[in-house]
């Protein structure tokens, strides 16, 4: 398997903290790579900088060999890295189907000109077309007409999945998917991540729920205070003492 | 089957209107026409979630750049009016560089000192702007026939009918833009830019775009007014006129397209028409501005949602 996504020596500081240093690691094409580590570790961090939302203080994004670190989150998007929100992050306002459409934005991009004079129809049918797949995809499609903002919570994060997916994404960046989710929602979500990677889709996700995380990723990378602390298989990282010793806090006192 | 009835109804309506009205209420019947494109066209500019306060000036760009048009260069004057809001919207792209730095209200105090420069510069420049006296003896519309009516501009009814048609089809272009992904895109940037931008939207780019849009039928606007009144100079546009768009816009509500157009219709039929009749000359001020305090005190989401509650009812039964 050939490496969609490298980060080397991803730096970030704010002022005089560092809250990410120099952190390496490396996804490969089409596996479900999870990022761990206790709270404050950098996790979300890291993911604004890759989806271009900070730029990093020092270090290198590339995907598929192309430096893409300072770009914007947009010109990071069109390169098919298309990230979700920490919350409930939908156009609440908008309905359902129209919150898909925002995700097709990319694949069939709107124009001033054609729009007056109707020359688009074709692409407005092929995004309605699209925008219904995603939400078929996510099994939300029967609420359509419905607000976003009045959705269950578990239906927005579903939505949010879906506007992501719309845009035919190579990798999708999903940044704790599973939060606040009963057992039966997160393993219902976990399913539909599989059906993605089935698609050929590569995901990156960071997850606090470890049940999720452990029965879902390929391999995981877990950092703490900023720093790249082990990589792994989900056993191996169960297992790696620096990793329950960042978690549990001096677990070889305790022992 | 009424539904099919209604837009010929309401234009033939439109047509038979002015015949009932006298001189002086022909005359506002035209300016009531084109600030009902600027206020339309500010709606546009609001769907992105930005407010300016330099909207009217930008109207007097295309009002400017039309009359000089026509009297420096002797561009036919429906031709100018067109070169007018082209002139108004390559305004805005400039304006937008430094003011699209800022969001929200500090846009609104950015886009309120632009509109400031914009007609210093003209007060300034007595050559080609004319200074604080303005622009005097614009080219009127050439008079023409086109069978069924002779256009006489002399006489407002002549202008409304002009005005009217022109108004019309910018409105149109602005409802099939907003109806179109160009428009869910101006929601989608509104209401979420940091969703919007992930899914790939360059945000600046729209920004600016529906900035463009408003601004170039806004100059159209302006050239429309310019060529009617014959005169312009920087006090026709200044901050004054903006309240009066803000009003409109705030009391007949931006969500849907036709609020700024209900407000603005009924606030102007309010002012000019029942308030001078009554003879509050000296109050109509203070009345208007009761009126603004009073709609968003009880009309928090404007006049459009009275319309929206009735129509609702309509659709569940």
């Amino acid at each position: 398997m050939t490496d969609l996504l490298e980060v080397r020596d991803l730096t970030m500081r704010f002022g005089g903290l560092t809250a990410v240093d120099h952190l390496s690691f490396k996804v490969k094409q089409g596996e479900i790579h999870g990022l761990i580590g206790p709270n404050g570790a950098g996790k979300t961090t890291t993911f604004n900088m890759i989806s271009g939302f900070y730029t990093p203080s020092g270090g290198h994004v590339l995907l598929r060999g192309e430096e893409i670190s300072g770009y914007k989150m947009h010109e990071v998007a069109r390169r098919g890295v298309v990230r979700t929100f920490q919350h409930s992050t939908l156009f609440a306002e908008l309905t359902v189907m129209e919150n898909a459409l925002v995700g097709t934005h990319m694949p069939f991009r709107p124009n001033v000109v054609a729009a007056i004079f109707g020359w688009d129809k074709e692409d407005r049918q092929k995004a309605q077309a699209r925008a219904t797949e995603a939400l078929e995809f996510f099994g939300i499609d029967h609420l359509k007409t419905e607000r976003a903002g009045d959705l269950s919570h578990g239906h927005q994060r579903a939505l949010g999945l879906a506007v992501a997916y719309a845009s035919h994404p190579s990798l999708m960046l999903l940044d704790e998917p599973f939060t606040g989710m009963n057992p039966e929602e997160t393993r219902r979500m976990m399913d539909l991540m599989k059906k993605l990677r089935e698609e050929g889709i590569t995901i990156l996700i960071v997850e606090h729920d470890m049940q999720a995380i452990m029965g879902l990723c390929d391999t995981i990378t877990c950092m703490s205070f900023g720093k790249f602390l082990a990589e792994g298989g989900p056993e191996e990282i169960r297992n790696h003492p620096d990793v329950i010793e960042a978690y549990l806090g001096g677990s070889r006192n305790v022992a | 089957m009424l539904k099919h009835l209604l837009w010929p109804i309401a234009l033939v309506a439109l047509v038979l209107l002015p015949h009932g009205l006298s001189f002086s209420q022909q005359e506002i019947l035209v300016f009531l026409t084109i600030n009902v494109l600027l206020v339309s066209t500010y709606r546009l500019l609001t769907l992105t979630g930005e407010w300016s306060l330099g909207h009217v000036v930008i109207m007097g760009v295309g009002a400017y750049a039309s009359a000089l048009y026509t009297k420096e260069f002797g561009v036919f004057v429906p031709v100018s009016m067109l070169l007018g809001g082209i002139t108004a919207a390559l305004i805005a792209i400039l304006l937008s560089f430094p003011l699209f730095r800022m969001k929200g209200f500090y846009f609104l105090i950015g886009s309120f000192a632009a509109g400031e420069i914009i007609r210093l510069l003209w007060k300034r420049f007595r050559d080609p702007f004319g200074g604080a006296k303005g622009i005097k003896g614009i080219d009127p519309m050439p008079d023409f026939s086109i069978g069924i009516y002779d256009f006489d501009f002399f006489e407002p009814i002549s202008y409304y009918y002009f005005a009217g048609t022109i108004v019309i089809f910018c409105l149109w272009i602005l409802w099939r833009i907003e109806k179109s992904p160009v428009g869910l895109t101006f929601h989608a940037v509104h209401w979420q830019d940091k969703l919007a931008e992930a899914s790939g939207v360059n945000l600046r780019a729209y920004r600016t775009l529906a900035f463009a849009i408003a601004s170039g039928f806004a100059g159209i606007g302006g050239a429309l007014m310019a060529h009617y009144v014959g005169t312009i100079n920087p006090n026709s546009f200044d901050v004054e006129v903006m309240v009066f768009v803000l009003t409109w816009a705030i009391v007949g509500g931006t969500g849907t397209f036709y609020g700024p157009i209900l407000g603005c219709v009924l606030l102007t039929v309010l002012n000019e028409i029942v308030l001078r009749e009554m003879g509050f000359e000296q109050l109509r001020p203070l009345i208007y501005g009761a009126i603004l305090i009073a709609s968003i005190l009880f009309l928090p989401n404007g006049l459009e949602s009275i319309v929206q509650r009735f129509t609702r009812k309509e659709a569940k039964s």
